[in-house]
């Protein structure tokens, strides 16, 4: 009976999608945090850059921000957003089997054709949208493919209400359309060059690629991001979740404030200082909405606690919404021009994005993976030892990563405004680079835990998928095919 | 109209969200461009003459932005460091712009004039014959690699349309001659291009090699430019404050 449900299930919903793109964010996570310790060690050691033009910092910088960012991130999105969004609308994705092919398939193309593109020195010289003009428009193709089979998906759902967690993707997925398109707006140089000038120029494009840049973080790394948590956080607590209204509330503060904040990276520079006042006063309220969030994620574990002693899953999870807290917390106070006079164009910023990239975006997939990847093949995990000692190695890794940085970035800046006795600068520039070495090193070896932990995770993942392969006991099979409803 | 019309409607969800979203770059990306003051009036401000542009295509392609900015903030540390405060017409031909978000290195707004093209062109190859402590990479490449500029006039013209003011017909350059004056009128005109790259690249010794036009040229030629298009000494102390 029971393994007659599997395999009803199995064809009810289109799982071979949401397993291709899990196993690419797996591959991209380990390649991109690679790329990311190898540049964090050429701060430490610069003879690493070997003179060689491929890999100075200036070209690998992109390479890492890239397949983190869309490689790793993008395809766990891809993924999870596959999965949930069938399994809250008890609905096979819409578009056969080819629309999710190519979105696939066109995602990692883009992602391929970024990284050599970037290597041999092609981008647009916007962060995180180095991406030359070709790739831009195969992005758009694949992101309104990504737009249609999402939303048909919604249309043609079997249960009446759309759960929480669609809003939250739904809201991503525009957002990015529309950030993707505006930042992008280019002349090329000719039709077969891969260069290209930006349409706007100065000031009118520093404000239209920050409040890209911001929302990257605010729609791309955060708001689909707590789709994915408003799925498997309850699921793995078995839990509902803590305040529907509170979710409701949430949802459109954060949708609507995010769009306000991107100038405060733009503090004390050319930009009007309306524009900076307006995004700093907004960065503060977005602490409401985003602990929001944070509150209604950490209370659906409440009476539950124990959890947190026996399963690693879920010590993922909440880790994950902890370090959002604290990332959304630091954010605003960051944003405050007093604040940001000092941290602006230091490593505190660095060290910031990445206690949210690292602390939230990371650990709440590796989490939702961890019970998402036994459920795709109708297994159980190889070993739940491993994920604890992947637990410690990421938590481990994170802390040193942002407190070497916040050595680095406080510390850094305040040499740089200090003065002597007759009002002269007491350092040099070059004198606060030098401070900077023993933090670097510490950020590196913080960054090369995280690796290794992502490394264990590939390996645990590679023994659950294949231990699958073989064929189990009918027993086995019934235990499975229970688990997976 | 209660929450739950939302929830069972898709098409609802996704028109109210994209209004949601809409508003914040609306209010705040919009009024840039019509504001005048966004960005105020300044003489000496020019487009980049074909080598300049040149090298900062090369700056662009290295990535040099990942490390360096190129904005000034009205501080007295910025001030004593690296001299005024940048002014948003002294970035207004750039596309895209480079003000950066970190500085691993010094910023590099007003860096031209301070050193010498043989320091620039020997720092780039090996920074740290020149500075021990540096972490910046060398970029001995640039002094092998041969300037591509087939492309001059292409460059130019894409420029041209999204705002830049090189001119092509007689019109335009004799606005451009009232504007910059007959001698940068000259190097502004698109049809002038090689002529003018290959006459400003000789001109000097950028990288200490006459013979041969690299992709050092053009890249000491850009620096060498920043930040010198102002002359701050013609304007009162205070001045650029009304606009900020």
């Amino acid at each position: 009976m029971s393994t007659t449900t599997a395999s009803v299930a199995t064809e009810q919903y289109n799982y071979g999608i949401v397993k291709k793109f899990a196993i690419m964010a797996m591959i991209w996570g380990v390649l991109g945090m690679l790329a990311g310790v190898y540049i964090a060690s050429e701060l430490a050691w610069p003879f690493l850059n070997f003179n060689i033009a491929e890999i100075t910092f200036g070209r690998l910088r992109p390479v890492h921000t890239t397949l983190v960012i869309f490689g790793f991130g993008g395809s766990a999105l891809f993924a999870t957003s596959y999965y949930i969004v069938q399994r809250t609308c008890q609905a096979r994705l819409w578009g056969g089997k080819l629309l999710p092919e190519l979105t696939f398939w066109g995602w990692q193309l883009a992602l391929v054709l970024g990284v050599i593109t970037y290597m041999a020195g092609y981008t647009q010289g916007r962060e995180y949208a180095e991406f030359v003009w070709p790739i831009d428009l195969l992005i758009t193709v694949v992101w309104v493919i990504y737009f249609a089979v999402y939303a048909m998906t919604l249309v043609k759902r079997s249960q009446p209400h759309i759960y929480v967690a669609n809003w939250f993707f739904m809201a991503f997925i525009l957002a990015t359309a529309l950030l993707h398109i505006f930042n992008n707006l280019q002349v090329p140089v000719a039709w077969n060059s891969l260069e290209s000038y930006a349409l706007f120029a100065g000031v009118q494009d520093a404000m239209t690629q920050w409040w890209y840049g911001h929302n990257a973080v605010g729609f791309f790394l955060t708001a689909a991001f707590l789709g994915m948590m408003y799925y498997f956080v309850p699921k793995q607590a078995g839990r509902p979740i803590y305040s529907y209204r509170l979710s409701i509330v949430h949802f459109w503060a954060l949708s609507f404030l995010y769009m306000w904040v991107g100038a405060h990276h733009l503090h004390w520079t050319a930009l009007p200082d309306w524009v900076s006042t307006l995004a700093a006063t907004f960065s503060i309220l977005l602490l409401l909405p985003s602990w929001g969030g944070m509150i209604n994620g950490i209370m659906t574990l409440s009476g539950a606690w124990e959890k947190l002693r026996t399963d690693p899953i879920m010590l993922f999870l909440i880790t994950a919404l902890a370090f959002y807290g604290m990332s959304t917390f630091e954010g605003p106070m960051m944003s405050l021009k007093s604040v940001n006079a000092l941290s602006h164009y230091t490593d505190w910023t660095v060290g910031h994005v990445h206690s949210g990239a690292l602390g939230w975006v990371a650990m709440i997939t590796i989490g939702s993976f961890y019970h998402l990847i036994p459920r795709l093949w109708g297994t159980t995990l190889y070993s739940t030892k491993l994920v604890f000692v992947h637990f410690w190695l990421a938590t481990i890794g994170v802390v040193l990563y942002i407190v070497a940085l916040w050595v680095a970035g406080i510390g850094q800046g305040l040499m740089l405004r200090a003065f002597d006795q007759y009002g002269n600068l007491a350092y040099t520039f070059i004198e606060t680079v030098s401070f900077l070495h023993i933090p670097y090193v510490v950020r590196a070896i913080g960054g090369a835990f995280f690796l290794s932990g992502m490394l264990l995770m590939s390996y645990n993942i590679y023994m659950t998928i294949s231990g699958a392969r073989q064929p189990a006991s009918d027993e086995g099979r019934d235990a499975v095919a229970a688990a997976a409803r | 109209m209660k929450h739950e019309s939302i929830e069972i409607n898709s098409g609802l969800l996704i028109v109210l969200t994209l209004a949601v979203i809409s508003i914040g770059g609306l209010v705040e990306i919009v009024p840039l461009f019509h504001i005048e003051e966004t960005v105020e009036e300044v003489d000496g401000v020019r487009p980049y003459t074909p080598l300049e542009l040149r090298g900062r295509d090369i700056y662009v392609k290295e990535g040099c932005y990942t490390c360096h900015s190129q904005m000034i903030r009205p501080f007295r540390d910025e001030q004593l460091r690296y001299g005024h405060y940048s002014l948003a017409a002294e970035s207004q031909y750039d596309h895209p712009f480079q003000w950066g978000s970190k500085r691993t290195g010094p910023d590099l707004a007003r860096v031209g004039g301070k050193y010498s093209n043989e320091w620039q062109t020997q720092h780039l190859v090996d920074p740290q014959s020149l500075v021990p402590e540096s972490i910046m990479p060398g970029y001995p490449w640039l002094l092998e690699n041969e300037l591509d500029y087939s492309q001059i006039e292409d460059r130019m013209v894409a420029l041209k349309r999204v705002g830049v003011p090189y001119s092509q017909s007689q019109e335009e350059y004799d606005a451009n001659v009232e504007q910059f004056g007959a001698d940068m009128a000259d190097k502004l005109h698109v049809g002038n291009a090689t002529e003018v790259l290959e006459s400003q690249a000789g001109a000097q010794n950028w990288d200490g090699d006459p013979n041969r036009i690299t992709e050092m040229d053009a890249l000491v030629a850009y620096l060498q430019m920043l930040g010198t298009m102002v002359d701050f000494s013609k304007y009162e102390d205070g001045h650029f404050n009304q606009f900020r």
